[in-house]
């Protein structure tokens, strides 16, 4: 693996405008590890030619002087964002050939930025899975291994793709999305930095949609420095998003300066579950500690509604996704199913979305249909809906209480095995997202950031969840816990 | 507003053959709002385009894409809540209303089920003079429009358009306050006039502009009565909704033909099924589309990708100090003003454009004689052509120069007639084509006075006899009218021929 696909966004930017390196160069780089790692999955659709007409257009800005901070920078982009003329599939067989005509607002403006698109990244369907198993082009492989054996584990999801390309240096850093712990779970998984930003930070225009009150794109970066970065970059507010917020973005970069001196950190009780590993409990333990010799004030908080995060998540995400994949209905793009003589619309109905949609995307779409059905709708999705306020309610006492960020763990384990969580019990998989969820129900900007290994070598993550619009707060908070925490392993090459 | 006061119309008696039956009659009309950009994307809305033309990447249901609410229409909501005396709600929502039809590309409507942008109003219905129906509006709330399926231009597929798809909607739900069939259209033209006058929607009824969804129900004499005092919908009778239709005359028959299935269902011992039916006007039947039990699921639920609307009181007073003077106000103002009928000011404000065009004829002028021209005259060979009055050739300023020729004597009504076919023909200035083509009435009495001299000297037999019967005096104002060539001014020959003859 060549060197310069180790590299980190700000040394990149740094040596690209310093004339040591040409986006070309790393983009050709990164191109040839992305061909040796075709076991990992994490690329489904490959964009070399253009890849390297943005970096030659990158390095002539660079050189002419005019070189934002993205300027030449390789990335993987998740499949979830539309790319102008690039397939863009969600890793659902039933967007088959859609080639958008738009670019959605997030990866425009990377682009703009002169950031270089190398490929689009392997997902679960339609963002719907914690391990990368629900894709139509098969899982993303987790670069890290145990140390003791040879399993091949999930990168996560649904951003595994994105997660295992940034792990494994196929790409500088990667877009997310996450609408439960999409970003935050695989990132813990591969031990890379992933942040969600306050909902209506990014905006949602072109991404396709999973559960619309919920969805935010977010980077996936190999430190907290590159998350600043590309977030900054990312973000910001679009006309074309109604949900998205009219709100200066401030310099993210500028603020981490490792100083959290009587900053206040919330550990929530509630996040301390039942049968939760040993491993998971001292990891959590040794982020607090770390955090206090930094110099911030522990306190212990309580966030009562906590433990209905999960239930209420796997009503409203369903009950929006049901209405939000209610277009793929094979008329006007995407997958169409072969039909009899006979047939008529309602038979194309059932055979298109039958044949284009796998099986955790149809079961949300049934939970999600029934939890809005007459008659139900009040006991499932409206008493959702009210929990969901009263959650959002538990973390706005806490940060009214003087609280500026809430430190969890990421997951409550390390990458597990690939097919090891099966489809029969698929409250096992959502377990997964237990502390990331509620992040998401609040509308709360969180991040996660390796801080350890497990017995067995593979990386854990902890969370910082922090306030409304504070990301650059919350940024530099994860960079305090990450010069403490000093976690700099990398996965041992083997694909 | 000026006060017009009406009774309530009786309700329509329908004879079973055991009972007398009233009808019971709320409405749904879908109002397309006058705008030129769809509801949530900036796609055009006019009408007649190239298929699938005017679709934004949104209106097709592009993957990614998001609804951002087009002011304007809310602007033309408000105004029609405004004009409708309704309340504005300066909080409302947009749900999703969800089902599957291939010219709905979102797979749902983005609608407003829970919180509506306009809440009560009413439509003062008029029905003759001195006979008016008050019908309550119980919402006004704005919504997508759907595309348009074709399924006749290919044995084995389908086509679909949709350039109508996400065109602004309002729907407009009434009471069910309607007791005929006659109500029901005088509601609708009623309601399309308001809408007209504001100019939130054209009402164009053939396009579908405006259309209307009919709940009808039938009851005993009485039982409205009980619904009226407690507001209790058990009083009444089941009700069928019949869908989408765009015709008044289609609606007044549907009800018709409505209420006497219901009724034979009910005196035969059944009971009528709460359903949605459609009227086949060729066949004069309406027919079951879908039951209750078919009935969609359209699990509404609030759209996440729209915040709540919200609206302030300062933009909507803006809004309120912005409406023009409605029909009720100005028809009562045409009566008081200018001394009409009520016919003809219901004529005359039924549009907009007829008003302000009698109002520009009437200004200065005689204001019964203006209407009787504007009416008679002008909106008479309008007809003839086919034409309506913003197709006039005549302007006010060319009818009102006709109306002062005829007021300073220099026409008399007769050839003034023959000055507005000019006119309208040929256009010009009516004093210019008075004074160029010699129509000028004489009022010179010397000149009648020989005229009349004239005729009298050359029939002495015809003076006898008139002046044994004085009625024959109009025998010579013929005569001289015809030798002056209809100029004379008849007033002046009927004096002077009285005064000759000695009568």
């Amino acid at each position: 693996m060549s060197e310069l696909t180790k590299m980190k966004v700000a040394g990149a930017r740094d040596a690209l405008r310093a004339g040591e390196v040409t986006s070309v160069e790393l983009t050709e780089a990164c191109l040839s590890a992305i061909e040796e790692a075709g076991a990992l999955n994490a690329y489904v659709h490959k964009t070399p030619e253009s890849a390297l007409e943005q970096a030659r257009a990158a390095d002539a800005r660079i050189k002419a002087g005019d070189a934002p901070a993205m300027c030449g920078i390789p990335m993987g982009i998740k499949d979830l964002f539309c790319t102008r003329g690039v397939a863009s599939q969600a890793a659902s067989r039933i967007l088959e050939g859609f080639r958008p005509e738009y670019e959605s607002t997030v990866t425009g403006q990377l682009f703009d930025a002169g950031a270089v698109m190398l490929g689009k990244l392997n997902m679960d369907e339609f963002a719907m899975g914690s391990s990368n198993e629900t894709s139509t082009y098969g899982n993303a492989v987790n670069p890290w291994r145990r140390g003791n054996d040879d399993a091949q584990l999930t990168p996560g999801g649904s951003s595994g793709g994105s997660a295992a390309a940034v792990a494994a240096d196929l790409c500088l850093a990667a877009t997310g999305t996450d609408t439960g712990g999409s970003i935050r779970q695989p990132a813990a998984f591969t031990g890379i930095t992933g942040i969600k930003p306050t909902y209506g930070r990014c905006s949602r225009w072109g991404i396709v949609a999973f559960a619309s009150s919920l969805d935010q794109a977010g980077p996936m970066t190999k430190d907290v420095r590159d998350a600043a970065i590309v977030l900054q970059a990312m973000c910001g507010h679009d006309p074309k998003d109604s949900t998205s917020a009219d709100l200066p973005v401030p310099d993210f970069e500028a603020m981490l300066t490792g100083d959290i001196r009587g900053k206040t950190i919330g550990i929530p009780k509630e996040y301390r579950l039942d049968g939760m590993p040993d491993e998971i409990e001292q990891l959590w333990a040794d982020g607090t500690a770390m955090l206090k010799d930094a110099g911030a004030k522990i306190v212990d908080i309580s966030l009562p509604h906590a433990k209905y995060a999960l239930p209420t998540y796997y009503v409203v995400a369903p009950a929006e996704a049901s209405s939000n994949l209610a277009r793929y209905d094979g008329v006007r793009y995407g997958y169409r199913a072969k039909l009899e003589q006979g047939d008529g619309i309602t038979e194309m109905y059932e055979k298109t979305r039958a044949e284009g949609f796998g099986h955790e995307v149809q079961r949300r779409v049934m939970i999600g249909t029934y939890v809005l059905s007459a008659g139900f709708y009040d006991a499932y999705y409206n008493k959702a809906r009210k929990v969901r306020t009263l959650i959002k309610r538990d973390f706005e006492e806490a940060f009214a209480a003087g609280v500026e960020a809430i430190l969890t763990p990421a997951t409550p384990s390390a990458a597990f095995g690939l097919g090891e969580v099966t489809d029969e019990d698929p409250v096992q998989m959502y377990l997964n997202d237990v502390f990331t969820v509620t992040v998401n129900l609040a509308g709360l900007p969180g991040i996660a950031v390796p801080a350890g290994v497990d017995r067995t070598g593979l990386p854990l993550g902890l969370q910082l969840i922090g306030r409304p619009w504070e990301e650059g707060d919350l940024l530099n908070t994860a960079y305090a816990l990450e010069q403490a925490a000093g976690f700099v392993a990398k996965p041992e090459k083997w694909w | 507003m000026l006060d017009l006061t009406y009774d309530a119309p009786k309700p329509k008696i329908i004879a079973g053959a055991k009972h007398d039956w009233e009808l019971v009659i709320g409405m749904e009309v879908h109002a397309q709002v006058s705008s030129k950009a769809k509801l949530f994307s900036g796609a055009s809305t006019a009408f007649g385009a190239e298929p699938n033309s005017n679709v934004a990447f949104v209106d097709a249901a592009m993957p990614g894409m998001l609804p951002v609410i087009n002011e304007f229409c809310v602007e033309q909501a408000v105004r029609t809540g405004l004009g409708l005396k309704a309340e504005i709600n300066l909080t409302s929502a947009f749900d999703r209303k969800n089902y599957f039809y291939p010219d709905l590309p979102q797979g749902y409507q983005i609608s407003q089920l829970y919180q509506p942008i306009v809440g009560e109003g009413e439509v003062l219905v008029e029905l003759g003079e001195g006979v008016a129906r008050k019908v309550r509006i119980e919402r006004i709330h704005i919504e997508q429009d759907a595309g348009k399926s074709i399924h006749d231009m290919d044995p084995h597929m389908s086509f679909v358009d949709l350039n109508r798809t996400g065109v602004a909607l309002m729907e407009i739900v009434s009471r069910p306050d309607i007791r005929s069939p006659e109500e029901a259209a005088a509601y609708i033209a009623k309601l399309r006039q308001i809408l007209r006058y504001l100019g939130t929607c054209d009402g164009n009824m053939q396009n579908g502009n405006l259309r209307a969804d009919v709940n009808v129900s039938i009851c005993l004499p009485g039982a409205y009565e009980k619904y009226q005092e407690t507001q209790d919908f058990s009083h009444l009778g089941t009700r069928c909704e019949i869908k989408n239709m765009n015709s008044m005359r289609f609606i007044q028959q549907a009800i018709e033909v409505e209420a006497k299935r219901q009724i034979a269902i009910v005196e035969a011992g059944g009971s009528v099924d709460q359903e949605t039916r459609l009227y086949d006007p060729d066949k004069g039947e309406t027919r079951s589309m879908r039951s209750k039990e078919e009935a969609h699921d359209y699990r509404y639920f609030p759209d996440p990708d729209l915040l709540p609307l919200e609206i302030e009181q300062a933009w909507v007073d803006e809004i309120g100090a912005s409406l023009p003077e409605l029909p009720d106000e100005k028809k009562a103002r045409f009566i008081k003003d200018f001394g009409l009928t009520d016919y003809d000011a219901s004529v005359l404000t039924a549009e907009v454009e007829s008003a302000a065009y009698f109002e520009a004829v009437a200004e200065g002028r005689d204001g019964k004689m203006a209407a009787n021209w504007v009416i008679n005259e002008l909106f008479g060979r309008l007809k003839k052509e086919d034409h309506d009055i913003t197709q006039s050739p005549v302007s006010p300023a060319q009818l009102g120069g006709i109306i002062d020729l005829i007021a300073k004597g220099d026409i008399s009504g007769k050839i003034a007639k023959d000055v507005f076919e000019i006119v309208y023909s040929e256009g010009g200035d009516p004093a210019d084509i008075v004074e160029k083509k010699g129509m000028k009435q004489v009022t010179d009495t010397g000149a009648i006075e020989a005229a009349v001299d004239e005729v009298i000297a050359a029939n002495p037999a015809q003076v006898e006899k008139a002046k044994q019967n004085p009625k024959l005096a109009g025998w010579f104002v013929g005569q001289v009218m015809k030798a002056t060539g209809g100029k004379a001014n008849p007033k002046a020959v009927n004096e002077i021929v009285s005064a000759k003859l000695g009568l």
